[in-house]
This record gives structure tokens, C-alpha cells and sequence, in this order.
């Protein structure tokens, strides 16, 4: 019997294909980008270019406003409203520090501890989301009223003597102090610091802990060098949601603050809606937007995270 | 700190250690006594508590009732982190934020050894991944993985080293070579392994004493080869290799021999290797391996020696596997007998429908109690190959 020691030859080059079938395809991937690019156009390149030809505009409300490309307004707008810039970091900061002092615990109970209580606490952490931001502001406004109980009990403790001389609240008031915007920021803007902490919390293997017990580390060890660690893309993400949002705020320093609280959210809000100057108030966001992305990206960078995510 | 291996004396100890999750239990009640510097194989289908045993000793499990002891210490209410013991993860649980160096030097590190370049070096050399050092977990292969596993474990020097399962990710050809890879180290630094793992051959091939474990039971311990050639269940029977079982019915007892009836046939079986409780009338199970059968044609019945056990029956299949031919053989006593003969010399007349004569040494059967299951093992045998 014959041995076959070599493979059939190949068949004849396959033909190539029909050529209008090709040349539709090419243009395939562009239509099929089409919704996503339509998409970003109207919703944030038309918006952006739309303000930033406000931002370089001359005029007044009466003559109306006119594209003179007057980047002065940039510089005049910030050397007057610096304060309030460094007013919104400070307080957007704090916020978020607090958020991250606060919603770690919680989000850590969720990920390891929490069991069938799980979902429950998850809904609770939620659950504030469907009543309206201004009236859960409000209600602090209640909360840290002048004959209110945590006043009460601020006073009779004599913290408010120590936190007055902080320059954090003002005499026997809470209401109306930095303390309590930060107070309003931290709570409005918590959720978003937990839910990506339990995220990421929740991702990890809960092997990896029994490995570090197993390993020689007691708890307190085998939290600062695997779970904290493992859960730093949950802390970045849960800190650019808190504060991006909180330096741009303006509620809770309207409602819960005063003139002394002015963040850079209100003046721009004035400068808008009041005062009608509208190149200021556009040259404002885009200093703010361009601040914020400054910050963010030395601090993403800093963190070195590229590995986790 | 107390957790450096000063003791010599370092047996694992288990009395008495069960553990119940509510209604359901784990590991009923055991005594295990696992001597130093031994490798030791807990076997068993998924489930049957072998690794809820080995997590008692490593202390990630806490014990409902017992005494865990490494030499004269007791450890039962220690924490893992208090105990000279470390563990081999299933799925290795590597630290992803750390390289390799780091997770190597992790234990080390927590233990307060302030030089530990030249350690990690060598322990990498061990484990063959110097060059690795600064990779990321997730950027090595399985077998590498697994074996950046080992050497976290190893650098410890501790008292028993535990592996969950460790090879139940590699694929077969890396799972054989780390095996031997395993043996060497453990041959090479001394400690006393316990290692869990549903892989029968993993088990003998590798292990010192193997304790089969069924249902939160130990059915029986020993040797690999006492294990294969003298079980003394059926799970063991089934679940280590292939046995064919005979129900039979003891007639006579004669010195160390005991007669059996099986079918129209007698059948000898030492009264040392059975089981079963020996009353003549009582029922056995005779067992004998596949491999310990020779085949006769029917024609050639009166050329197989006196003293050996014989039965009859018809080829029902035959199967060539190169080194060997399985057959699957009908008998008046027992459908399905497996045999398998080494193709040395074949008989060309043993072809499915031909009448044989199956014979075997009585010092190779082994008889068992026939109360139980006779299929007991057979089932999670398969699923574990």
C-alpha cells in the first residue's frame, strides 16, 4: 500500500473578491461610529464651542455680544475671583477627605462584613438619590439650625469655642460657616465616594486576605498592604466623583453659607443668571474646567493606578 | 516573634477535629497524625471535606470541636497569622499589586527580616524564576505562578507547608512535571507537606501515606502501594484504580485461607487481606485488580496451574491500547469484568465471543465487607481522572 507522505497540493489561489463588496465595506466602521460621534458633538464639543466663543466676546446686555477675541476677560476674571477659586479647592477638598474618612468604613462593611444584609445597606446608601438635592440641602439647614440639637451639644461640649477659633464657624452659629457647606458637600456627595470604593472593594479576592493572615500579617498589616492598596482604583475614582462636582458647586454654599462661603459654582451662577455678564461667566467655567483637569491628571498620575484598573 | 520554626519535634497532630456547618458536616470527628518530613496526601472527590481539614491546620477554618497540635503545641485557637504554617493556594491568591520578589518576600517582610535580597534570590533560584523578579503576577504562566506560590510559602521555613489543590489549574503535561518538581523540593528542604488533591495518581505518584477521604470521613490510610493493593473498602477500591467485585459466600475457613463460593466456583482468599468479618456463611465482596488477571481460551483450560482462582466467561469487548488490551469479559458470576493483558504475547483467538478462562493468584484478591455499596467511588473515580 502506497504511504502518503505529502499533504494534496492547495487548490488554485482563491479567487479575490468581488470588488464593490469591498469598497461598500470600508466605510462600515465610520457609519457604524456615526451615533457615538453625533452624540458627542451635541451634547459636548457644540456646548463647549459655544461657550467658548462667549468666554472672548465684548459687549453689553443691551448692544448685545459680540465674538472681539478679547482674552482679557480670562485674567480679569480670575485676579478677581481668585479667592473664591481657592475657597472651592479648599472646600471641595475637605469634602472629599471627609467622604473618603466616612464612606470607607462603610463601603469596606458592604464589601466584607455585611452578608445578607448586603443589599439592604445598599439601597440605603442610595435610597437619598430619590428625594430632589435641594431639599435634602435644606433639611441640613434644619439639622444645624441655631437652636438645633447638634449646636446644643457643639456648644455645651465648648467645641464650638475651638472650631470658632479655627475660623470654621462663626460665634454660636454653625448655619452659615465654612463648616457647614462642608458639612452639606460631604453628605450630597458621599454616595458617590461609596459606591465605587464598594466596587472595587468588592472585587477583591477574598483568598488574598486569608494568603496575608496565612503569610504572617496580623489584620491591621494585611488591610495597609493588600486590601488598601487593591481598592486604590475604587479611592482615585470615588475622589475625582466627590470632588470634581463639589468644586463646581453652588448649592450648598447658597443655602447652607453665606457671602463669606462664596464658592467659584455661585459666582458664576451670578455672573450668569444675575448679573448677565456672560463673557466673565464663561471664562470662568473654563478656567475652573481647565484648573480641575490640571489637578486631576498630576493626581492620577501620582497615584500610579495604570496597573490596577 | 514565636512564629520561627524552632521546634523539632514536628508532628501535625489532629484529635479528634471535626467541623459542622450547621446541619451539615464537614469533617466528622478525626484522628490524623501526620509525621515530620513527610509528604502526605489528603485524596478525595470534591466535597468530602479534605479541604476543610487542611484549612483547620493552616487555622483559616476554625474547628467545631478537637485539638489541632504542631509538635507539642497547641495551635487550635491560634490565628493563622500566629502559626508556623504556611498554605499553597488552589488558585495560587498571588498579591496582583506586588511582583514577584515582593510576594516572595511578603512573609519575611510581616515577620520583620530586614535583608531579605539574598533569601528571595535563592528561593527564586529554587524555583527556577530569578529572571522574573520584577514581573507582575498576571504577566507570568500558570506553572510559573503556581510556583511563585511554592516559593512564598517555602521562604517561611515553616513547620508544615499545606497545598490546596495546587497543580488543579495546570494542564496535564505541566501538572505531571510540577509534580515531580513538588517531590524534588520537598525532598531537597525537608518539611512535611500536606496536600490536597482529587487526583488519585496525583496522590500516589507524589505522597508518602495517602488518606482517602469520603463523605468527612477517612477510609483509610497508608502507603500508596498498601492502599492499591490491599483497600479495605469499596470506596477505596473504586476510587484508586479499577477493581472487579465478586460477591461471594464464605464456606470453609482453612488455616490462613479462606474458601469461598461464587457462582459454581471456589475461590481462596488469604484471611489477611480481607475485610470482612470471617463467619463461614457470611457474604464477602472478592476484589481483584484488572491487571492481576491472566486470560486462558476455553480450549487451553487445562494448561492454567492448580492453587489459582478461576472463573469462566466470554469476551464481550476488547479494546487495543498499545502497551496493553482491555477486555471486558461476561461471567456466570459478574457481568462486566475488566481485564487487562499486557501484549506480549497475543492470543489471536481471544477476540470478542470467545470462551475464556479468567485466573489469578490468591495472594493478589482482597476481600471486603459486603454490606457496602458495591459502586461506592466509582462514580467521583471518574470524575477525577
Amino acid at each position: 500500500m502506497p504511504t502518503l507522505t505529502e499533504a494534496p497540493p492547495p487548490l488554485a489561489p482563491a479567487a479575490p473578491e468581488p470588488a464593490p463588496a469591498r469598497r461598500r465595506g470600508r466605510f462600515t466602521p465610520y457609519w457604524l461610529l456615526l451615533p457615538g460621534l453625533l452624540w458627542l458633538v451635541v451634547f459636548f464639543a457644540l456646548p463647549l464651542v459655544y461657550q467658548a466663543s462667549t468666554s472672548v466676546q465684548t459687549g453689553s446686555l443691551e448692544e448685545g455680544y459680540k465674538v472681539t477675541w478679547h482674552f482679557a476677560t480670562y485674567w480679569d476674571a480670575f485676579s478677581q475671583y481668585w479667592p473664591q477659586f481657592l475657597r472651592s479647592v479648599l472646600y471641595a477638598a475637605a469634602a472629599t477627605v471627609l467622604c473618603l474618612v466616612l464612606g470607607y468604613p462603610l463601603a469596606y462593611l458592604i464589601a466584607f462584613r455585611a452578608g445578607r444584609w448586603r443589599n439592604l445597606i445598599m439601597v440605603l446608601v442610595i435610597a437619598p438619590f430619590f428625594t430632589s438635592f435641594l431639599i435634602r440641602t435644606l433639611a441640613w439647614k434644619t439639622i444645624l439650625a441655631d437652636d438645633g440639637p447638634i449646636v446644643h451639644a457643639l456648644n455645651s461640649l465648648h467645641i464650638l469655642a475651638l472650631t470658632d477659633f479655627l475660623g470654621w464657624t462663626a460665634g454660636d452659629r454653625v448655619l452659615a460657616t465654612p463648616t457647614a457647606v462642608v458639612c452639606g458637600l460631604t453628605y450630597n456627595f458621599l454616595p458617590f465616594m461609596i459606591l465605587p470604593l464598594y466596587t472595587s472593594l468588592e472585587r477583591i479576592d477574598g483568598r488574598l486576605h486569608e494568603a496575608a493572615g496565612d503569610l504572617y500579617a496580623r489584620p491591621a498589616t494585611t488591610f495597609r498592604k493588600v486590601t488598601f492598596p487593591l481598592s486604590m482604583p475604587g479611592v482615585v475614582s470615588g475622589t475625582l466623583l466627590t470632588f470634581i462636582p463639589a468644586a463646581g458647586d453652588y448649592v450648598n454654599s447658597e443655602l447652607l453659607g453665606s457671602t463669606d462661603t462664596r464658592m467659584i459654582g455661585n459666582v458664576i451662577q451670578s455672573q450668569f443668571l444675575t448679573v448677565m455678564d456672560y463673557p466673565t461667566a464663561a471664562a470662568l467655567s473654563f478656567i475652573l474646567m481647565a484648573a480641575i483637569l490640571g489637578m486631576v491628571t498630576v493626581y492620577i498620575r501620582r497615584s500610579g493606578t495604570e496597573d490596577l484598573v | 516573634m514565636k512564629t520561627t520554626t524552632t521546634a523539632t519535634g514536628g508532628d501535625v497532630r489532629l484529635t479528634g477535629i471535626g467541623k459542622t456547618y450547621g446541619a451539615f458536616t464537614a469533617v466528622h470527628p478525626l484522628d490524623l497524625t501526620v509525621p515530620q518530613g513527610s509528604f502526605f496526601a489528603l485524596l478525595g472527590a470534591s466535597g468530602c471535606g479534605k479541604t476543610t481539614t487542611l484549612r483547620m491546620i493552616a487555622g483559616l477554618e476554625e474547628p467545631t470541636g478537637g485539638t489541632v497540635h504542631l509538635g507539642d503545641r497547641d495551635v487550635t485557637r491560634l490565628p493563622p497569622y500566629k502559626r508556623p504554617v504556611n498554605t499553597v493556594f488552589q488558585s495560587y491568591a498571588l498579591f496582583p499589586h506586588l511582583d514577584i520578589f515582593e510576594n516572595v518576600a511578603f512573609g519575611l517582610r510581616r515577620r520583620g527580616v530586614k535583608s531579605v535580597k539574598k533569601q528571595v534570590g535563592e528561593m527564586l533560584d529554587l524555583v527556577q524564576l530569578g529572571e522574573q523578579a520584577r514581573k507582575k503576577p498576571h504577566q507570568l504562566s500558570g506553572g510559573q505562578q503556581q510556583r511563585v506560590a511554592v516559593a512564598r510559602a517555602l521562604i517561611n521555613h515553616p513547620q508544615v507547608l499545606l497545598l490546596d489543590e495546587p497543580l488543579g489549574a495546570l494542564d496535564l503535561k505541566l501538572r505531571r512535571q510540577m509534580q515531580l518538581e513538588l517531590k524534588r523540593i520537598q525532598t531537597e528542604v525537608g518539611i512535611t507537606f500536606v496536600h490536597v488533591t482529587h487526583d488519585q495518581e496525583e496522590a500516589m505518584t507524589m505522597a508518602d501515606t495517602v488518606a482517602v477521604m469520603n463523605a468527612g470521613r477517612v477510609e483509610q490510610l497508608g502507603a500508596p502501594t498498601e492502599l492499591y493493593e490491599n483497600p479495605r473498602t469499596t470506596f477505596v477500591a473504586n476510587f484508586l484504580g479499577t477493581s472487579n467485585m465478586v460477591e461471594a459466600e464464605i464456606d470453609t475457613v482453612a488455616g490462613d485461607d479462606v474458601v469461598l463460593r461464587a457462582g459454581g466456583g471456589k475461590l481462596v482468599l488469604p484471611a489477611g487481606r480481607c475485610s470482612a468479618p470471617v463467619v463461614p456463611g457470611g457474604k464477602v465482596l472478592v476484589g481483584i485488580r484488572p491487571e492481576k488477571i491472566a486470560l486462558a481460551h476455553a480450549d487451553d483450560a487445562g494448561t492454567v496451574p492448580d492453587g489459582r482462582n478461576r472463573l469462566t466467561g466470554r469476551i464481550a469487548d476488547a479494546s487495543f491500547i498499545g502497551v496493553s488490551t482491555q477486555y471486558v469479559i461476561d461471567s456466570p458470576v459478574c457481568d462486566q469484568l475488566a481485564v487487562y493483558v499486557q501484549n506480549v504475547e497475543r492470543d489471536g483467538r481471544l477476540v470478542p465471543g470467545a470462551e475464556v478462562v479468567l485466573h489469578w493468584s490468591p495472594a493478589h484478591t482482597f476481600g471486603l465487607d459486603a454490606a457496602q455499596a458495591i459502586d461506592a467511588g466509582t462514580d467521583t473515580g471518574e470524575e477525577a481522572a
